[in-house]
């Protein structure tokens, strides 16, 4: 087995494997090209872009203010259809919150070290998007002002949240994971603000970053301690990546509505989760990476890498779509087959068909190199998983609910103006989280990417060659 | 001048001057009192700015008419009665705070009355249910009579007299109405009208015989817009006198139903529907069953439980009904012969099986069918031997029968021609409901009539065009007295003081008598006191809301000769396409157009609710290429009126049902614009059917329904089987669908000791007929939504009555099912696993409790149930604002506000009531001593309501049943409330017929 050693190959024959950092950099020009980013001043297009996104995020909030104010009727929810747009756009949020974890945490430990320079910028990502996802729960309810009653504490009632109900483990599951997520990605973050707060020429960018560097002198001890509590972090991450979307998936799944009671819920949902997160980060990374030129730093080879991790979970979810149906079938139980049907041929046969375009087919041209090595290709299939995840809750909450046991209850739900504005409100939220974070910090973990550097290697091992 | 202007005009600053002192000024301005001075004066202080000078802000306007609203409300703008608020010294008898009193009362619905006991709290009536005593309810009560008390306290009802608009007082109306008497006496009341409804009221009408002795040449015109003068002539032509037809169904074993729909509408139903119940249900105890054959044009809640039907045009049905005279040997009819061999067969048969029940039959005919049709059914009647027994032909309870159109044309003939000075309309709407081509609102246009008077409970169609307008009570504010549909006595009681300083009609017409000022009260007593005799008996009668034995006398009947009456039939001919107008199922006549209850109260089949729409076949749609939500013109007698199209499967062909009671103008909040006014196709001479075109307006017109899908899907929700079936295979509904072995669980099932509460409902014996749906509304405070809101799918009612068709062909329905669906109370219950809040939990009873203060309303529990009878608080569909809204409320059941869940609770109210009441006096509590709202309601007895832990009560008896079985059991629910599969009693003679078929629908 001939394996060729340089840099650019790390594979046996022929497929040939863009590197993970472009050639021809050192840790100054590392430095200097990911903290230009924010160092450089605000870029002319930030602020349509920011304000485009922060008007939408009033959206959101007027919204909201409508629904405290009037009730969830504003919504298109009725009699069978309890949940719709809110718990599909949680659920949504949530999925896509799931590549961060995954490759911050899993991939760390995995050591592969492709992840390097996309992990701060999926981790930012899996926070806005749990930030947004968080919005939901609280304001699906229909009196939101106690909401606060599904948290266990000690109150005058003497009551506790009922703990056999999946919506009190999603209180747990999510809070959870959002603190571990922001604690992860702070820790992270922290010899980066310190970098901030030594290159930054304002007085006032220098005291915030340097309280929010915690202190840090970039001393030994430091780093051992760092590298210390990202590896616990991670390794108490990791289970979560599972944890989250398998709890998620029981608010359906210990429901008893044909479509919703499946033991096959939790895995397909977290194959789902990831497949969703990757395509987010895809369709995020790519316009950025081209804007802000840093395809020195996100090259080829992660594109090409998260690529092939869409296709491996979108196959997942497919063989997912598969096996509900054949179980549907082979368990003779005719709600069931009932549910499977209607799906396919009912009145949202058309949601189903575009949900199987999206995320059934659509990836499937990610068996094409030419696909996976191009941005634009990668981009476009990342937009299709997009909208095929959303339309995937939408079947799963929607269809399962609208024609369930007695044919005298079947109905039929539809989002209303206000559903809409909430959920295009969220995306307001995201972006703009976004976007002041593209501003404040660097989208790339600056020491993590000086590692990937030749040098880095030499002083690690003595040996001029990466890890696998 | 200047000086006192400023003083009114501009408050001083508390700084300034006092007013009596020495005169300052600030400048010369504030000396001359410019506007432009006030002006900055307002502006720079503008708490000195007098209050609404400027007019109000809106705000600022809103409080003020809340606060005037509440105030209007709590004063009624009248005179208080002179009394000082301090405690009961004494406490009145019987009168414990918290607990209700009832009452016995009448209510009447085109006159008939129907004996009913009112639920009292503190005063406040809440609720009605039927009177055991009392013949036309038996303890049951229909839907209209129930959502009436939703009227007495509807805050559209006319608060004052008015005088063109003007607040006038009874004075001044006494004065007016005794001066146009004066005026009238010459001529021997010669220009004096009076309009009213049909009244069966004795004492009203020695009062109105009074009048009219005052005035000899006044006269006195009734009308009724769902009029039964077919009905009454009919029976009146056979019998040679005023007549009338009622039935004692208890003793029919066969009964033929001509486009009928006796167990649910008109006078009596309540006590056919009770009588055919126990019929229907008592096979069990070797009770036998009797058999039903409905033919009828629209499908209606007596056809849902027929054993053979069908679908026919009216004037098919007329036919049909010479066949079946010519069959039972009615002299001088022969049968036509143009019938197809299906219908010949069917109505021989049918033929056959009344012949061999002789005596123990009825043939019942609808109230629109023609004059000679009723004739012809009284022939068949006594042909077949009924006349007597199940057949009872007796005086009208009308007091003064007569022909509703007969005075009506003469009432409007005297109009145009100038004949009438003085028109006194008691509680009628002629402007709406009267026939289009007399066009009673140009007549009262006419100048000679100087003084018209409207009595009525709200502002109609009517009242624009009368000078003067008179509040009238609402039934449960005033005395007086009617007749039930056999002609009993009955008394009527108030609970509760005019709200609105109405008067009752007694009182209106006693001023006619020139004895203004008599009481209501003593009006009906003395007329009581000397028609029963004493004073006790008196008492009595009030006590028990009916005089016991005074139903009419039988009236002893010739031979009836039919001939004319069936050649009048066979000598008509029958339109292409027919329209058949008929009272809305709910809404009536449009009297209880603006009742919340009763507009939302999803119609029998159709499940429409706000609307009446055009009912089409769906063979009929198809041929006129018309689907739901299509806008047609309907032409009839040379009038059109545009309507929607509702595709209804059981409707005939050749045939579109429209439903009267709708399209009103003036109806109030509620009822005002609400659906199409089919009255506009109404003639005197096409009263009730015409011939029809159809022409496609327009599309896209909602239509809100509480259900969409009709078919069952192959889902063995309602399980039917017929009698014999059912004799040869006592098991039948449980060799359907998949049992949940019981003993399949990880866990023991939990013990329930004590009380275990469980409910089983007979599916033989429920016609559909929602009076357990107004009843559950009136008892547990359930919320009206609006049409928007049903068109959204988010109907509250706790329970609701799933309905079926049954056969393959959706244009040709084997038959219809009724599924009332309440909370199954399961003891697995889905819903009680995943809330998070534990705001449904389980009771150590077995009840499913819903704890409306913890719920946070995740809607999950509404989700996981399988039997979808969560009902979500979406908006604030409670009104927390209406003053005399809150009157109506059921004390002992929480309001709900928005964004929580809710359901039925069994009552769980009455539960906790009877637990107290047994607990105090040391004992258990007794079967049958806890009833809930829904059973007591139902008129045909389908519901039984008790602990199933005790062997001996009739719920338990029930669940021991073969027949028993639970809704999607499979699913190991274990709902406490069960059912009792449907099984009828089709004649093997039509085996071909659908009803005969196995096991399931």
């Amino acid at each position: 087995m001939s394996v060729i050693q340089d840099g650019g190959y790390d594979r046996p024959g022929i497929i040939e494997k863009p590197p993970v950092l472009a050639p021809g950099h050192t840790t100054g020009s590392v430095t200097d090209r990911i903290s230009e980013v924010v160092t450089r001043g605000t870029p002319k297009w930030f602020y349509p872009a920011f304000g485009f996104s922060f008007l939408l995020m009033m959206l959101l909030i007027f919204s909201i203010a409508k629904l405290v104010f009037q009730g969830t009727g504003i919504w298109g929810l009725n009699a069978p259809v309890g949940w719709g747009f809110a718990i599909i756009n949680f659920v949504w949020w949530i999925g896509i919150g799931h590549a961060g974890t995954l490759i911050s945490a899993i991939l760390l430990l995995l050591r592969q070290e492709w992840r390097t320079s996309i992990n701060r910028f999926a981790e930012a990502m899996t926070l806005f998007a749990v930030a947004c996802a968080g919005i939901f729960p609280l304001i699906h309810v229909g009196r939101p002002w106690l909401a606060y009653w599904l948290l266990p504490y000690p109150n005058t009632m003497g009551m506790w949240p009922q703990f056999r109900s999946p919506l009190v483990w999603d209180v747990f599951a999510v809070s959870t994971y959002a603190t571990v997520s922001v604690l992860f990605w702070y820790v992270g973050l922290i010899p980066d603000l310190a970098t901030l707060r030594d290159r930054s020429k304002n007085k006032i960018a220098k005291i915030i970053y340097g309280m929010t560097a915690l202190g840090w002198r970039n001393s030994a001890k430091h780093w051992h301690e760092h590298e210390v509590a990202s590896l616990l972090l991670a390794g108490i991450a990791t289970p979560l990546v599972l944890s989250v979307h398998s709890v998620v998936s029981f608010d359906f799944a210990v429901g008893i509505i044909p479509g919703w009671h499946a033991t096959i819920f939790p895995p397909y949902f977290v194959a789902g989760a990831i497949f969703a997160g990757f395509a987010m980060v895809l369709t995020l990374t790519i316009p950025l990476r081209s804007i802000f030129n840093l395809g020195d730093f996100i090259t080829q080879r992660h594109l090409q890498n998260m690529g092939k991790v869409m296709l491996a979970t979108g196959l997942i979810v497919a063989y997912g779509y598969g096996v509900e149906i054949f179980m549907a079938w082979y368990s003779g139980n005719p709600f069931e087959w009932f549910m499977v049907k209607n799906r396919v041929t009912g009145p949202y046969k058309w949601h189903w068909m575009s949900l199987i375009l999206c995320n059934v087919l659509a990836p499937q041209a990610l068996w094409s190199r030419r696909v996976r090595t191009s941005a634009l290709g990668l981009w476009i299939v990342s937009m299709f998983v997009n909208v095929g995840m959303w339309m995937e809750r939408f079947i799963i909450v929607v269809t399962s609910l609208h024609r369930d046991f007695l044919p005298s209850s079947w109905g039929m739900y539809h989002g209303t103006i206000w559903d809409w504005a909430i959920y295009v409100g969220t995306m307001g939220l995201f972006l703009s989280l976004l976007f002041l974070f593209i501003r404040f910090v660097p989208m790339i973990s600056i020491f993590e990417v000086r590692t990937l550097l030749p040098e880095a290697k030499i002083k690690a091992t003595g040996h001029p060659k990466e890890h696998h | 001048m200047a000086n006192n202007d400023q003083h009114q005009a501009t408050p001083q600053p508390s700084t300034s001057a006092e007013p009596t002192g020495r005169k300052y000024w600030r400048s010369l301005e504030e000396f001359a009192q410019t506007d432009a001075f006030r002006e900055e004066i307002a502006r720079e202080f503008p708490r000195l700015a007098i209050p609404l000078a400027e007019g109000v802000d809106r705000r600022r306007f809103l409080q003020l008419m809340g606060a005037s609203l509440a105030l209007g409300g709590a004063t009624a703008c009248t005179k208080q009665p002179l009394e000082t608020i301090v405690p009961f010294v004494r406490q009145p008898e019987q009168r414990i705070p918290g607990k209700p009193e009832y009452f016995a009362t009448a209510a009447t619905l085109g006159g008939y009355a129907t004996g009913i006991l009112v639920e009292s709290h503190e005063g406040r009536p809440t609720k009605v249910e039927g009177n055991p005593e009392h013949p036309a309810s038996l303890g049951a009560v229909d839907l209209k009579t129930q959502a009436s008390i939703l009227d007495l306290y509807d805050p559209d009802r006319s608060q004052t007299l008015t005088h063109l608009g003007r607040i006038r007082t009874w004075e001044a109306l006494v004065d007016a109405l005794m001066g146009a008497a004066g005026a009238q006496s010459a001529s021997g009341g010669a220009g004096l009208r009076i309009l009213s409804g049909s009244i069966t009221s004795p004492s009203l009408a020695a009062q109105m015989e009074r009048v009219l002795q005052r005035f000899p040449q006044a006269k006195w015109y009734q009308y009724e817009a769902a009029s039964r003068r077919n009905a009454t002539l009919g029976a009146s032509a056979a019998a040679g006198q005023p007549a009338e037809v009622h039935y004692a169904l208890a003793e029919a074993d066969v009964l033929l139903s001509l486009d009928a729909d006796f167990l649910a509408q008109g006078p009596g139903s309540v006590r056919y529907a009770k009588d055919f119940g126990r019929r229907r249900r008592a096979f069990v105890d070797g009770v036998e069953m009797n058999r039903l054959y409905v033919v009828e044009s629209a499908a209606s809640n007596t056809g849902s439980i027929a054993d053979h039907r069908l679908a026919r045009t009216p004037s098919q049905i007329e036919r049909l009904a010479t066949a079946l005279a010519a069959e039972v040997g009615v002299a001088g009819v022969s049968s036509p012969g143009d019938l197809d061999e299906a219908t010949r067969n069917w109505v021989h048969v049918a033929a056959q099986d009344l012949q061999a029940a002789s005596g123990r039959g009825a043939v019942l005919a609808g109230d629109h069918l023609s004059e000679e049709l009723h004739t012809l059914v009284l022939a068949i009647n006594q042909s077949l031997g009924n006349v007597g027994t199940t057949v009872r032909v007796t005086q009208p309870a009308a007091a003064r029968p007569g022909d509703d159109l007969t005075d009506l044309r003469a009432l409007v003939d005297e109009l145009n021609n100038q004949e009438i000075e003085v028109l006194l309309i008691l509680e009628a709407n002629p402007v709406y409901d009267a026939p289009a081509d007399l066009d009673f609102a140009q007549a009262l246009q006419n100048p000679k009539t100087w003084l018209k008077v409207h009595y009525g409970q709200r502002p109609n169609e009517t009242s624009p065009y009368c000078q003067w307008h008179i509040p009238a009570t609402h039934y449960l504010e005033a005395w007086g007295d009617a007749r039930a549909y056999d002609g009993s006595i009955s008394i009527q009681q108030p609970l509760i003081e005019p709200l609105y300083g109405s008067k009752s009609t007694h009182e209106v017409l006693a001023v006619l008598e020139g004895t203004p000022g008599v009481k209501g009260y003593d009006l009906v007593r003395d007329y009581w006191v000397e028609q029963l005799g004493s004073e006790k008996a008196w008492r009595k009668a009030i006590h028990d809301g009916t005089v016991a034995g005074s139903a009419a006398e039988a009236l002893a009947l010739g031979p009836i000769d039919a001939s004319a009456a069936a050649r009048a039939i066979a000598g008509r001919s029958a339109a292409t396409l027919e329209l058949s107008l008929r009272p809305d199922p709910t809404v009536w006549d449009g009297r209880f157009a603006n009742n919340g209850w009763l507009q939302e109260c999803p119609k029998p089949i159709s499940k429409l609710t706000w609307d009446n729409a055009l009912l089409v076949s769906p063979h009929t749609a198809q041929e006129l290429s018309l689907q739901t939500g299509d806008l047609v013109n309907v032409e009839a007698s040379g009038r059109s009126q545009e309507m929607a199209v509702l595709v209804q499967p059981g409707q005939a062909d050749g045939v579109v049902t429209a439903h009267l009671g709708y399209g009103r103008t003036a109806a109030g909040r509620v009822g005002t614009g609400q659906g199409f006014d089919a009255g506009r196709l109404r003639t005197t001479e096409a009263f009730w059917s015409a011939a029809v075109t159809l022409t496609k307006v327009g599309s896209g017109y909602q239509l809100a329904g509480t259900q969409e899908h009709f078919n069952m899907e192959g889902r063995h929700l309602v399980r039917e089987a017929s009698l014999e079936h059912y004799r040869e295979h006592p098991h039948f509904a449980h060799d359907v669908g998949h049992e949940f072995p019981p003993e399949m669980s990880m866990f023991p099932p939990h013990p329930y000791e004590g009380n275990a509460w469980g409910m089983a409902i007979n599916l033989s014996a429920c016609t559909g007929c929602n009076a357990c749906v107004i009843a559950c509304q009136s008892e547990n405070n359930i919320a009206v939504v609006g049409k928007d809101q049903i068109a959204a799918g988010r109907e509250m009612h706790w329970l609701r009555v799933d309905q079926y068709f049954t056969g393959d062909d959706y244009g040709d329905i084997d038959g219809m099912v009724n599924l009332p669906v309440p909370c199954q109370q399961c003891e697995n219950a889905p819903c009680e696993l995943v809330c998070p809040v534990a705001a449904t939990v389980h009771s150590e009873e077995g009840l499913n409790d819903m704890v409306y203060n913890r719920c946070v309303g995740t809607r999950y529990c509404a989700n996981n149930c399988p039997y979808k009878v969560r009902r979500f608080n979406f908006f604030k569909y409670q009104d927390f604002v209406t003053p005399s809204l809150k009157l109506q409320r059921n004390p002992d059941v929480t309001v709900r506000f928005r964004g929580v869940m809710e359901k039925c609770t069994y009552c769980v109210q009455r539960i906790s009531e009877a637990r107290i009441v047994a607990g105090r006096e040391h004992r258990e509590i007794r079967d049958g001593e806890i009833v809930t709202a829904c059973q007591q309601a139902c008129p045909t007895e389908a519901i039984a309501f008790g602990n199933i832990n005790d062997s001996e009560a009739e719920v338990t008896q029930w669940k021991g049943q073969e027949l028993n079985y639970s809704l999607l059991s499979e699913l190991n629910t274990r709902p406490r409330t069960t059912y009792l599969a449907k099984v009828n009693n089709p004649n093997p003679a039509l085996a071909s017929d659908h009803s005969a078929g196995e096991g399931h629908a």
